[in-house]
């Protein structure tokens, strides 16, 4: 191994771990035990908002700090447990106003502002469903999703509302109301002022019976083929995201919390709302984007005593020279954790020299919901590591061909990563594609679509996707969608669209594009396409490169081979080509 | 270098990275990033690329100081 494992010493730790011996707690658990951990509805069955919110509002938490949001012009809101139980009874008032019914779905749209947490917890109390879109998302991928989840409620600002959305109306029908955070006055019947329906809203609301297998949360992740999916999560996720607030993150009551995502990606609604909430800690939220010396700044004067963010940040972070210790006072931070993409060992090693403590990476998708596998505070770190398998989970890496699942038992051997399904945050549905879900479990295993390894003492190993999805800072775009978009430029006749390895973004959107007959590929032409393709797209999935190509590879069906354009573009080998039609 | 040419190069700059957007409309006050819908990776790119045309170093704890076309000007015009 290049990389000395980080041994843990826990005497000189000053909180003691939730989770001191991995073995044992793995053999102990059980989803029972923590279910016994939450509250439960009075009127039955179990409300993700009602765990996160309610529950610490009426007991001896309801003045505790839940929310400090501090935006981009300095200024801070804080909202107690006691604020937020009102605020989001406010908005799941407005929701029933407006004749929202249970499993109706509420799209949020807008940046890290206060409304949009109040939003999903209200939206969560009305029994709909809740799903959060990147606002640097382009009109396409919003239209996607807005059209293929079936929206009924959209939460936004007037300026996203004005850029991304107005021009898409007609296209969505069933879109019915557009709430506007930020707007004094309704601009007509269907788009309305938010903060006005609030003030008019009574800010009690008693939930409705909810099973724990309501529909909660709709999480649009991309594919390889065909347009992004939407995993579907009931209100069961809970005891994950709780579970995994008390083993990984290792939330104590006095914690104040920051997890750096976006809640338009799933680490940012699991560990940027609900975790934090469910243990009753301080969930600190930041409007702004990376900048390394205000995030600096946060950590110090916000006393962060446990940080979840992102290889992306922590590469941008090591590239300022220096000892960050020697400026700023982080002494008050105890634990942190890193995911979106494997976390390179120079990270973690780094961590432990400038920060004083290693990152912590861990594993999971989508579609899991939840962290699946992870380094914990009290066990020793191999960096470069995912860590091991949470306790309640099981993972294997597996073998797949025309027989089945074979798995793989022998140590340091490649394979796809599997897990035994059956765990609260699994995603129950990609909606109204009962068929991809399907191909997701083969003889009793879900497989993730990555590629892993195990080593001797079970610590997983990340090793790269089975399929052509690119992971670009810490996000998942799908090749098809910027294929598609490209394709509605007059000049082009094809596109193939890869990840790109980038060292500080793990993989940036490359495009390759074959322009029809007529056109000239030119300088002016490439710019052209990539401000056509950050129109429709937005930056989070445009391509960042564009390169001319006289062909596409394909296979004698017709597919793309994108692999091969990868293996081209990197200079790799280019495998098995017997599919191959052309080129 | 007078401020019109320091003008230009960021505005070259900008264009190389969200060639469909129109910096010269920018207002001296307004967020860059926002506005022109520049993520962090592009921003950095852009700062790396204007490194290379000014020759002044920009350190990565800067960035957050340049957010608009007035920061840009006060903190580029004396180094160039």
């Amino acid at each position: 191994m290049p990389f000395d494992s980080i041994h843990k010493d826990l005497q000189a730790m000053r909180v003691t771990p939730h989770l001191v011996g991995y073995d044992q707690t793995r053999a102990t658990h059980s989803w029972e035990a923590v279910r016994a951990e939450i509250q439960g509805l009075r009127s039955g069955g179990l409300n993700l908002a009602h765990e996160a919110v309610d529950r610490h509002a009426t007991g001896v938490r309801a003045n505790h700090l839940a929310l400090r949001w501090l935006g981009k012009d300095g200024s801070v809101r804080d909202l107690t447990y006691a604020d937020m139980a009102r605020g989001s009874a406010r908005f799941a008032n407005v929701l029933r106003t407006l004749g929202v019914a249970k499993g109706e779905r509420v799209f949020a749209l807008m940046g890290r502002i206060p409304e949009l947490y109040l939003a999903a917890l209200g939206t969560l109390k009305n029994v709909s469903v809740f799903c959060p879109l990147f606002s640097q998302f382009g009109p396409e991928p919003v239209f996607q999703r807005l059209s293929r989840g079936d929206a009924k409620v959209l939460v936004t600002t007037k300026a996203l509302y004005e850029k991304k959305v107005a021009a898409l109306r007609e296209r969505l029908p069933a879109l019915q109301f557009i709430l506007l955070a930020d707007a004094e006055d309704d601009l007509d019947v269907t788009v309305r002022s938010l903060p006005k329906l609030m003030a008019a809203a009574s800010d009690e609301f008693v939930i409705l019976p909810t099973s724990p297998e309501d529909m909660a949360l709709l999480h649009f992740t991309s594919g390889t083929t065909g347009m992004p999916k939407g995993a579907v999560h009931v209100h069961q996720a809970a005891l994950t995201h709780f579970a995994t607030g008390k083993y990984v993150l290792d939330l104590h009551p006095e914690d104040i919390f920051w997890c750096t995502a976006d809640p338009g990606w799933v680490t940012g609604t699991s560990y940027g709302i609900f975790a934090p909430f469910l243990h009753g800690v301080t969930n600190l939220v930041d409007e702004a984007d990376f900048d390394a010396e205000r995030w600096y700044r946060i950590l110090e004067e916000q006393n962060v005593t446990v940080w979840y963010t992102a290889p992306t940040a922590i590469r941008r972070l090591m590239r300022i020279p220096g000892e960050p210790r020697t400026q700023h006072d982080l002494s008050a931070l105890r634990l942190i954790h890193s995911v979106g993409e494997p976390l390179n060992p120079e990270a973690v090693v780094w961590g432990q020299r400038a920060l004083g403590l290693p990152i912590h990476d861990n594993w999971w998708q989508t579609e899991t919901g939840g962290i699946m596998i992870a380094n914990y505070a009290a066990m020793d770190i191999r960096p470069g590591s995912m860590g091991k398998p949470l306790p309640g989970i099981d993972a294997a890496i597996v073998k797949r061909d025309e027989h089945g699942i074979e798995v793989i038992t022998e140590a340091g051997v490649e394979g796809e990563l599997a897990l035994k399904p059956g765990w609260p945050s699994m995603f129950r549905a990609y909606l109204h594609d009962e068929a991809r879900y399907a191909k997701c479990f083969v003889d009793g295993w879900y497989l993730s679509g990555d590629l892993a390894k195990r080593d001797a003492d079970g610590y997983f190993w990340f090793v790269g996707r089975a399929d052509d999805i690119i992971k670009t800072s810490g996000h998942m775009v799908g090749p098809f969608e910027v294929e598609s978009a490209l394709m509605e430029h007059a000049a082009v006749a094809e596109a193939g669209v890869i990840g790109k390895p980038d060292p500080l973004i793990g993989e940036l959107v490359k495009a390759f594009v074959v322009i029809k007959p007529g056109h000239t590929a030119s300088d002016e032409l490439r710019m052209e396409l990539i401000g056509f393709a950050r129109k429709r797209l937005g930056p989070a999935v445009a391509p960042k490169e564009i390169a001319f190509i006289d062909s596409l590879p394909k296979t004698r069906s017709g597919k793309i081979m994108r692999r091969l354009l990868k293996a081209r573009e990197l200079g790799l080998p280019e495998g098995d080509l017997s599919t191959l039609e052309n080129d | 270098m007078s401020e019109a040419e320091l003008k230009a190069i960021l505005f070259d700059g900008l264009r190389e990275i969200a060639p469909e957007a129109e910096p010269e409309k920018l207002r001296p006050d307004q967020k860059i990033r926002e506005t022109l819908d520049i993520d962090s990776f592009d921003f950095l790119k852009f700062l790396i690329a204007l490194n290379e045309k000014t020759g002044v170093e920009i350190p990565e704890a800067d960035y957050g100081k340049l957010n608009t076309l007035d920061a840009m000007l006060r903190y580029l015009g004396p180094k160039v």
